[in-house]
């Protein structure tokens, strides 16, 4: 039997001070993530049309809706790329993403995985990793920075992770899409983020290597939340538990992958009925 | 020992490196050792026409660190060298005293010909060597601050801050040229006479400021290697390739662009203040965007992100231009665009490029 304080502010948080630093994560009331009533419009085109969208932390929520939905517009808001015409966007209670550009959104534990895989070329899989690696990131700092034992192990651990140790001194140029999918991720993982938005992960991948992604993906949850966008109807089967199903820039319907794909409304927008 | 190593990768590094220190070294020696008809002793004609190199060899690798490093296409980089070039004009003005034409001894003869009566308050303190030494760094520093704070914070990129930067210098031209500035105007500031109380035109002051010019382009070498080897450099290379990536990352990209920006504007001035003493002149000519156009030529004919690429490109088009101009001044810009077309169509590697190829082959 949970107690009252567990019932409103989660299990994970009972040991934590009610008390938080300003500017700390604060994630008592279960949603990690907050979007709401976003709008964002090109040139008249509404790419999200008022869209609501809570992630609780731990969650592993995956996204799917057809093209043109406004999937990559809702990560491009929260990650700072885009600026919603009105709305708001919170990463736990006290955050206001709206305020901060990319790098601080970065920096405050929101981590991306694009759709194109997007990996450094002329640096070799190592040096990719090494950049995404969660450390002061200034310029001074940066310059100065020596590899400690254990990063250099955390490096080891991920390339292991991703299947790319024995790739860690080639220039990542010369990986194939699948491996970069792989290194995008690895880079991911680098970073720590609280919350990873990952972008249709398994394009160009073999079967194998999305059971391997399918796993990886389900042993981030808990630990981290998880926002994923995907087509591949089977693999969000394989790791959904909610899903939501945007539609020209708002939420058709939230659920289980049973339900949605049962929801006539869902039917219709993806049969075009 | 991380710079020896790579150093020693590649040969063709190894080799400028080596020759540039042979240079410095042995062409100052002979001069200061052997009497001047020994056929070891080179003319002052010919130390200074070499030190002159080094300079905008220096100059190069500077402009390479900001295009072929991080990707910014900077048209404006001479303004920094002739700033730095400014710095040293006025320390080496204030040396002359009473003996200029006019024998003033506190104001430059151009201010006692524009009527002027008292030096203009940033002519202070450039009597003292080691303030125009700081001002050589400060002055392309701050403008390459504050340009770049204004330009790389409002992500202008591509070729709008390639305009812009022609636009600094040409504004910056036309400003020297100013009676009123205060530079000398139009002929700009020359007539020196020494420099910490040696005779400019000496042969052995000629043959210290190519040590000198050598030295700083060798340190400044091993400086640069260091600098694009540690992870700020790799973050520069991230920058150049997937800018907009890099800021996901969380690294802030326009202070990354700012701190190189700034680094190199310095190395540029450093370069301007050792080439004002071995030619004896600086004036705003030095601001006309043609000179920035040509850096980027001589980076390009190199070979870009390789710095060495830099200094080759620099020296061949550099000894070209003595050559041609020489024999036939006036094909010698034809020469150069043609040139340079050929080389951005055929070796966009630039000579580096074709070496390593050549280096390939012979392995093969």
């Amino acid at each position: 039997m949970k107690t009252f304080a567990e019932n409103l502010f989660g299990e994970d948080d009972k040991l934590k001070s009610s008390v938080l630093a300003d500017g700390e994560l604060d994630t008592r009331h279960g949603p990690i993530l907050y979007m709401e009533d976003v709008s964002v419009s090109f040139d008249g085109f509404k790419a999200l049309n008022k869209l609501s969208l809570y992630i609780d932390a731990g969650e592993l929520r995956c996204v799917i809706g057809p093209n043109g939905a406004g999937k990559t517009t809702m990560m491009d808001v929260i990650t700072g790329k885009t600026r919603p015409d009105v709305g708001s966007v919170f990463f736990g209670q006290t955050i206001d993403l709206l305020k901060m550009d990319e790098p601080a959104i970065a920096q405050v534990g929101i981590g991306r995985k694009f759709q194109k895989p997007s990996v450094f070329d002329a640096l070799t899989v190592f040096e990719n990793l090494e950049l995404a690696l969660k450390a002061d990131k200034r310029t001074w700092q940066t310059l100065f920075f020596r590899l400690s034992g254990e990063q250099r192990d955390r490096i080891g651990a991920v390339l292991e992770t991703v299947g790319l140790s024995a790739f860690a001194k080639e220039r990542a140029g010369i990986l194939s899409h699948g491996q970069k999918q792989w290194l995008e991720i690895g880079m991911l993982l680098m970073q720590e983020p609280k919350v990873m938005l990952v972008d249709e992960p398994i394009a160009g991948m073999t079967h194998q290597e999305i059971e391997r992604t399918a796993e990886l993906l389900l042993s981030l949850q808990g630990e981290r939340s998880l926002v994923v966008v995907e087509h591949d109807m089977e693999f969000v089967r394989s790791i959904a538990k909610k899903v939501t199903v945007l539609h020209e820039g708002t939420v058709l319907t939230e659920g289980t992958m049973d339900e949605v794909q049962n929801d006539p409304r869902v039917i219709q927008v993806y049969l075009g009925g | 020992m991380k710079l020896l190593t790579l150093a020693s990768q590649d040969k063709t590094c190894t080799t400028v490196l080596m020759a540039l220190a042979a240079v410095t070294f042995i062409i100052p020696l002979c001069n200061l050792l052997t009497p001047a008809d020994s056929p070891l002793h080179f003319s002052a004609y010919t130390v200074s026409l070499i030190g002159k190199y080094l300079t905008f060899a220096l100059l190069g690798m500077s402009l390479d660190l900001v295009w072929g490093y991080c990707g910014i296409l900077a048209l404006g980089h001479g303004a920094f060298f002739a700033l730095g070039g400014y710095a040293m004009g006025m320390y080496l003005m204030r040396q002359i005293g009473t003996r200029g034409v006019y024998g003033d001894p506190l104001l430059p003869d151009f201010m006692v010909f524009l009527n002027w009566k008292e030096l203009p308050w940033y002519w202070l303190g450039f009597d003292h060597f080691g303030f125009a030494l700081l001002m050589v760094l400060l002055a392309p520093g701050i403008l390459a601050f504050v340009f770049g704070w204004l330009a790389f914070r409002s992500r202008v990129t591509g070729v709008y801050l390639s305009i812009i930067t022609q636009a600094l210098t040409y504004a910056l031209l036309l400003a020297f040229f100013r009676n009123e500035m205060g530079f000398g105007g139009n002929n700009g500031l020359t007539d020196f006479k020494d420099i910490l109380g040696f005779n400019i035109q000496s042969e052995a002051v000629r043959s210290v400021l190519l040590f000198l010019s050598g030295f700083s382009l060798i340190g400044a070498f091993l400086l640069c290697r260091w600098i694009v080897n540690t992870k700020l450099g790799r973050v520069v290379t991230a920058i150049r390739d997937q800018e907009s990536r890099v800021r996901f990352l969380g690294y802030r990209v326009e202070m990354f662009k700012l701190w190189i920006f700034v680094f190199a504007a310095m190395l540029a001035g450093v370069a301007g203040a050792l080439y004002v003493p071995q030619v004896g002149i600086i004036n705003p000519s030095e601001f006309t965007p043609l000179n920035s156009l040509e850096i980027v030529v001589w980076v390009a004919m190199g070979g870009r992100g390789t710095l060495y690429g830099a200094i080759i490109g620099a020296v061949v088009v550099n000894y070209g231009k003595t050559v041609l101009t020489g024999l036939m001044p006036e094909i010698w810009l034809f020469t150069l665009g043609a040139v340079f077309i050929v080389i951005t169509l055929l070796l966009p590697d630039g000579i580096v490029g074709l070496l390593r190829r050549k280096l390939q082959e012979q392995h093969a």
